[in-house]
């Protein structure tokens, strides 16, 4: 039976505080969204919550990969073959993205759970990401958050089983964004509600319920998306959830992550459930979808994983407005950025092993590693004698370090490394870091972000991130 | 290579140097003209186009190649070659026009370094990047690494860093041709604004525009009545692996420094180079690679600069006098012409004719650049007669 085999999360720990919104000072407590900082995007975070999914699993069993959300960089070039590049998944991975619509992070799961069922895939990574604007002063600004959920769905060792699923389609004109927008619109708040959400996640809770002949009551934990904290309840009660099922919608903490919401409160759920659980998840966008799991005795095997709490738990408030705006490119420009061709395809290209899928080199002649990919051994020049290794599930040794105040970015000065990876040095950017923490012997890990923006596009690498705590 | 394959075979007959600095009005061409005119006019070559042989150039922003060198001067129907080794291209050019002169090739060469680093329209460091992982970064993040490494296991800090700026700012004040004539004090120095830490603003070099020229000749043919020669001691250009990723560096000193000191010591036979060597230029693009220099050419013994940056060992007045006309730190850094001008001022101070900075009674001079990564060492050493 298919179901859930693990599950992952990403938020980014920079948390932007209403306080700051509001224009004053950053308030210890109060409620803030998560922000995606300068070097992240939809990509990046869905790859990280894919690791912390990953982690503890072959990651070759992966036989397809679908990645949701409606903010990926590129209108022409799929997201899922350089999310699976990124994680050295297997070369004949099956690649889908799933986008156009807040409900691409359910349909993303039911499809991977419907592909699982029919046998044409043993396991499936679902990645759902979100990263959305909402103009500047309005209240999308605040009531968004960035993040990503990644699930991997298979038939053995399920911690959660799929127990059944029910859909609706709507057309609906109450929240969206057309080409060249840079900001999501919505339409008068009262309409979104009225004839868009409340309907929509009332009809397909109930739809479902009917199809497995059960009631509200029956699950244990309920995980609803919802467009703000009161319309959220107000679902709730008209759905008789009890309030103590209801997974904390995590308003004020993290905001409304898009395509990702749904799905990070699913994994929300399934950080804390045990055996006997019954989660209900219910989707909002163009209608909406509803999914019921039973949770089996392997939850109690699987590994604590890098979830929403552990997430929520490590976090660094952004100091200002300004600094949101430089980070997320919201400032007026003295050039024009990159329509220029960019960095050279054919080397990006040729270099794709190193640069997105972190890999390294081991010398089959001496043993060591090395960092790029090089034809004669650095060490014992032996000539063309290498197999690939991966680097990016490895940690990381801080060997010198500089603080480069020239690096442009929206809160400097920028922590530059030689790392040491397996015997490899690297030349590496630290992040989510501060410069006084920064040591000769830092151990980090490593995690895939933008490293610049030429040509107007997101060019990717891997930065260094010291090791958290409570790893 | 052979130890004395090049030991006294070339003379530098004559050296040119135009002014450093923010040259707004004046082109690569101009620049070339004034440093190689200035360069003929020393070595009494009256008529180039019949005394000049060949023309070895180098540049790392000009991207005409030689015929850039060879138009400015008219010099058509001889061998002109472009060199480019990042910050050592100026004395790698120099090395082959050494090379040529000892394996008797030619008689006489022309040797131009020069850059026009301010028609780029950006003030400060350059940003290279044309790869993803070529993180957009400058030189000073790559100097720099050195510097966390070293100040843990040395105990040096900024403060002595920033002696070395007030140094060469102050030699810089006696060279006429120099960019910066402005002495700063110690905390002037600590207090510039941050670039890549611990390398504040009064950290780094001034890059300029700027040109340098020297003839070479044949040693029997610099015989002039009542003139001492300055002859080639040796000169030496190593490559070496890129810090940022050689799995052995230990990032407290720069490996092509070591290296070709050991080759050109070995051409010049010099065994205690702070007794034997007199006057030097070293490659200050920032105070940290000074730093590092004096102990990788074994001046002093690593670790030992701390001490000797405060008992003024490398002052104009101190035991070995390095950088007397004030460096790239203050006389200016157009990356080709560096190492050509330093020649020029070795030239100037062995012949003693370096003015205020004059170094008493100066016999033998060091010149060394390292660039890249850094990747690439040039060392060339002088003897007067």
């Amino acid at each position: 039976m298919a179901g859930i085999v693990s599950f992952g999360a990403y938020v980014p720990p920079t948390r932007l505080g209403f306080s700051v919104l509001a224009g004053r000072a950053p308030k210890d407590g109060g409620p803030e969204r998560a922000v995606a900082w300068n070097d992240e995007d939809a990509v990046t975070m869905g790859v990280t919550a894919a690791v912390n999914c990953l982690r503890g699993f072959d990651r070759a069993s992966v036989d397809a990969l679908v990645f949701a959300s409606t903010t990926y960089a590129f209108k022409e070039k799929q997201a899922a073959a350089l999310v699976a590049k990124a994680l050295d998944l297997r070369r004949d991975v099956r690649t889908t993205d799933v986008s156009g619509s807040l409900r691409a992070g359910t349909d993303a799961l039911h499809a991977a759970l419907d592909a699982v069922t029919a046998g044409s895939a043993k396991r499936v990574l679902v990645v759902a990401s979100d990263c959305r604007l909402g103009a500047p002063g309005s209240a999308l600004e605040q009531s968004f958050g960035d993040g990503a959920a990644a699930f991997l769905i298979g038939g053995a060792d399920a911690v959660a089983t799929f127990e059944g699923a029910f859909a609706i389609a709507d057309e609906i004109v109450d929240v969206w964004r057309s080409e060249g927008d840079a900001f999501v619109h919505s339409w008068e708040e009262r309409f979104v509600v009225q004839e868009g959400y409340t309907p929509g996640i009332t009809e397909v809770v109930r739809g479902l319920l009917a199809k497995l002949g059960a009631k509200a009551g029956d699950f244990t934990r309920v995980a609803l998306f919802g467009p703000d904290a009161r319309s959220h309840q107000a679902a709730a009660r008209a759905l008789k959830i009890d309030a103590s099922a209801l997974v904390d919608p995590l308003f004020g903490k993290l905001g409304n992550a898009g395509v990702a919401f749904t799905p990070l409160l699913l994994a929300s759920a399934l950080e804390a459930a045990k055996e006997g659980d019954r989660i209900l998840v219910a989707g909002y966008g163009d209608g909406g979808e509803a999914m019921a799991f039973a949770v089996t005795d392997h939850i109690g095997k699987l590994e604590p994983r890098r979830g929403v709490a552990w997430h929520l738990a490590r976090r660094r408030a952004v100091a200002s407005y300004d600094r949101y705006r430089a980070a997320r490119g919201l400032d007026a420009r003295e050039w024009v950025q990159g329509r220029d061709p960019g960095l050279s395809a054919t080397i990006h290209f040729r270099e794709r092993d190193e640069d997105v899928a972190f890999k390294g080199q081991k010398c089959s002649r001496c043993g060591g590693v090395q960092f790029p990919l090089q034809r004669v051994c650095e060490r014992c020049f032996a000539k063309d004698d290498f197999e690939l290794v991966r680097l990016s599930d490895r940690v990381g040794t801080v060997q010198t370090y500089t603080f480069d105040f020239f690096f442009p970015t929206p809160d400097p000065p920028t922590v530059v490394t030689v790392t040491e990876i397996d015997g490899a040095r690297v030349h590496l950017q630290l992040v989510n870091v501060r410069p006084e923490q920064v040591r000769i012997g830092l151990p980090v890990e490593f995690e895939f972000r933008r490293i610049h923006q030429v040509g107007g596009r997101p060019n990717y690498y891997w930065k260094g991130v010291p090791i958290p705590e409570g790893n | 290579m052979r130890a004395d394959a090049l030991r006294d075979k070339a003379a530098v007959l004559g050296v040119g140097c135009c002014p450093f600095g923010e040259n707004w009005d004046q082109s690569p061409s101009d620049m070339i003209v004034d440093a190689a005119y200035e360069a003929y006019a020393d070595a009494g070559i009256e008529d180039p186009q019949r005394q000049v042989d060949a023309v070895f150039t180098g540049s790392i922003y000009s991207n005409k190649g030689p015929h850039e060198c060879s138009d400015a001067l008219k010099l058509f129907g001889k061998p002109v070659t472009m060199v480019s080794n990042y910050c050592a291209t100026g004395t790698d050019a120099f090395r082959i026009a050494v090379m040529s002169i000892a394996a008797g090739v030619y008689d006489t060469v022309l040797v131009v370094g020069y850059d026009k680093p301010k028609d780029r329209g950006v003030s400060g460091p350059s940003v290279m990047m044309d790869r993803v992982r070529d993180l957009p970064q400058t030189p000073a993040g790559w100097f720099s690494l050195c510097a966390s490494t070293y100040f843990a296991k040395y105990g040096a800090g900024r403060e002595e860093l920033a002696r070395i700026a007030v140094k060469n700012h102050k030699n810089g004040c006696l060279a006429p041709n120099s960019f910066l004539k402005r002495e700063i004090s110690l905390e002037e120095a600590l207090s510039g604004r941050m670039i890549s830490w611990p390398f504040g603003l009064y950290d780094c070099a001034a890059q300029t525009d700027g040109a340098a020229a020297a003839i070479v000749t044949r040693a029997d043919l610099a015989k002039k009545p009542g003139a001492a020669r300055i002859l080639v001691k040796g000169v030496t250009v190593i490559a070496g692996p890129n810090p940022q990723k050689d799995p052995g560096n230990d990032f407290l000193s720069w490996k092509p420094t070591g290296w070709a000191a050991a080759d050109v010591y070995a051409q010049a036979g010099i065994t205690k180079p702070m007794d034997e060597i007199d006057v030097a230029q070293v490659h200050d693009c920032f105070t940290l690679t000074e730093l590092l220099t004096y102990e990788d050419l074994g001046f002093i013994e690593k670790g030992a600069a701390k001490e000797h940056i405060a008992a003024g060992t490398f002052e104009l007045s101190g035991e070995l006098p390095v950088n007397t006309d004030g460096g790239l730190k203050a006389f200016g850094h157009p990356t080709g012409a560096t190492g050509v001008r330093m020649i020029y001022e070795n030239v100037l101070q062995l012949r003693g004719k370096a003015g205020k900075r004059q170094i008493k009674d100066a016999r033998v001079a060091l010149s060394h650049n390292i660039g890249g990564h850094p990747t690439a060492c040039g060392i060339a050493i002088l003897g007067r007669e």
